[in-house]
């Protein structure tokens, strides 16, 4: 069966994302309030044949493991989603 | 002759000034294609700086499966020199040859421009003409050169002095020592053994009298020197 894959990466809690503070600064500057948090990921969507959407998000998660996410300085979150 | 390897990827753009650097510094100097799968009769290997696979995804994430990346990877482990500049730390912390990570730049900015850099240990591939405290002056060039780390990482890295180049002060200079806001000012780190190395600055670009300075040349003076490789049989 055919699934679409959608992968999500954050910066790991914890460390410094310079991109999220700058985000998070402009939005200030933009007179939004009460943010907090602002984190820049990646998002990495993929159609994958598989025999289960299970079997595809373990496919995924070796895709993860092995070369989408760094797993020093990254979390990653799997969603499949049948076509 | 000791025979140093410089490998080139699709992106790479310092692979010529560090050439000539190890021609300069007496020894014989190889442009390795990464789609190569052995390193020829080389002794030693050099990544250079740029930007391998367009940095896509993470730099370094891509060139890390390159084919030339095995005969790299064998070249380590059997305890032979390999040494990472710029671009090319980043492929050796994306392909687990060093512990880590190059993440983007605190301020968020390019930075092109000298530090100091202290030489934290020289009994290693390309430090050893240089002394354990001096301090040298060559330029980065980078937009993803914070150095992380998990604490445990860190705190084994400076019980076992594996940090081989820090980021200090500059007299006279209003700049941030520190140019990217790396943990613990780490420039440079170095496997346990001194025979996997990298570093964020470019000591080619800093390496010939005529251009003001040449404080870089020992970097490959040392290699050239040390690279005595006995590979496994």
């Amino acid at each position: 069966m055919m699934v679409h894959v959608h992968v999500r990466i954050v910066p790991r809690s914890g460390l410094l994302d310079p991109q999220g503070q700058a985000i998070e600064h402009a939005l200030s500057a933009l007179g939004f309030s009460g943010i907090g948090d602002v984190r820049v990921g990646k998002a990495i969507e993929l159609r994958l044949d598989a025999a289960s959407p299970a079997a595809a998000a373990a496919t995924a998660r070796a895709m993860c493991d092995r070369l989408l996410a760094n797993p020093v300085t990254e979390d990653f979150r799997i969603e499949v989603e049948p076509e | 002759m000791t025979c140093v390897a410089v490998i080139r990827f699709p992106g790479s753009n310092c692979e010529a000034e560090t050439l000539a650097a190890v021609v300069r510094a007496g020894g014989d100097a190889l442009l390795v294609d990464y789609r190569d799968t052995h390193l020829h009769h080389a002794d030693a290997v050099i990544l250079p700086g740029g930007f391998a696979y367009g940095d896509y995804l993470r730099s370094g994430a891509i060139a890390r499966f390159a084919p030339v990346m095995q005969a790299v990877k064998a070249l380590a482990d059997a305890g032979g020199a390999v040494v990472g500049i710029c671009n090319g730390f980043q492929v050796l912390c994306e392909a687990r040859l060093l512990p880590g990570a190059l993440q983007r730049n605190a301020q968020q900015r390019f930075v092109s421009r000298p530090v100091d850099v202290r030489i934290e240990r020289n009994d290693t591939v390309c430090t050893a003409d240089y002394d354990v405290g001096e301090v040298i002056r060559i330029p980065v060039a980078h937009g993803e050169g914070r150095y992380v780390a998990d604490p445990a990482t860190l705190t084994a890295l400076e019980a076992e002095h594996r940090v081989l180049l820090r980021y200090v002060p500059v007299a006279g200079s209003d700049l941030p020592h520190n140019p990217n806001g790396s943990l613990h000012d780490i420039a440079g780190i170095c496997n346990a053994a001194g025979t996997v190395v990298g570093f964020m600055p470019h000591p080619e670009r800093l390496a010939d009298r005529v251009l003001g300075s040449d404080a870089g040349q020992r970097f490959f003076s040392s290699l050239v020197r040390s690279a005595r490789v006995e590979v496994a049989a």
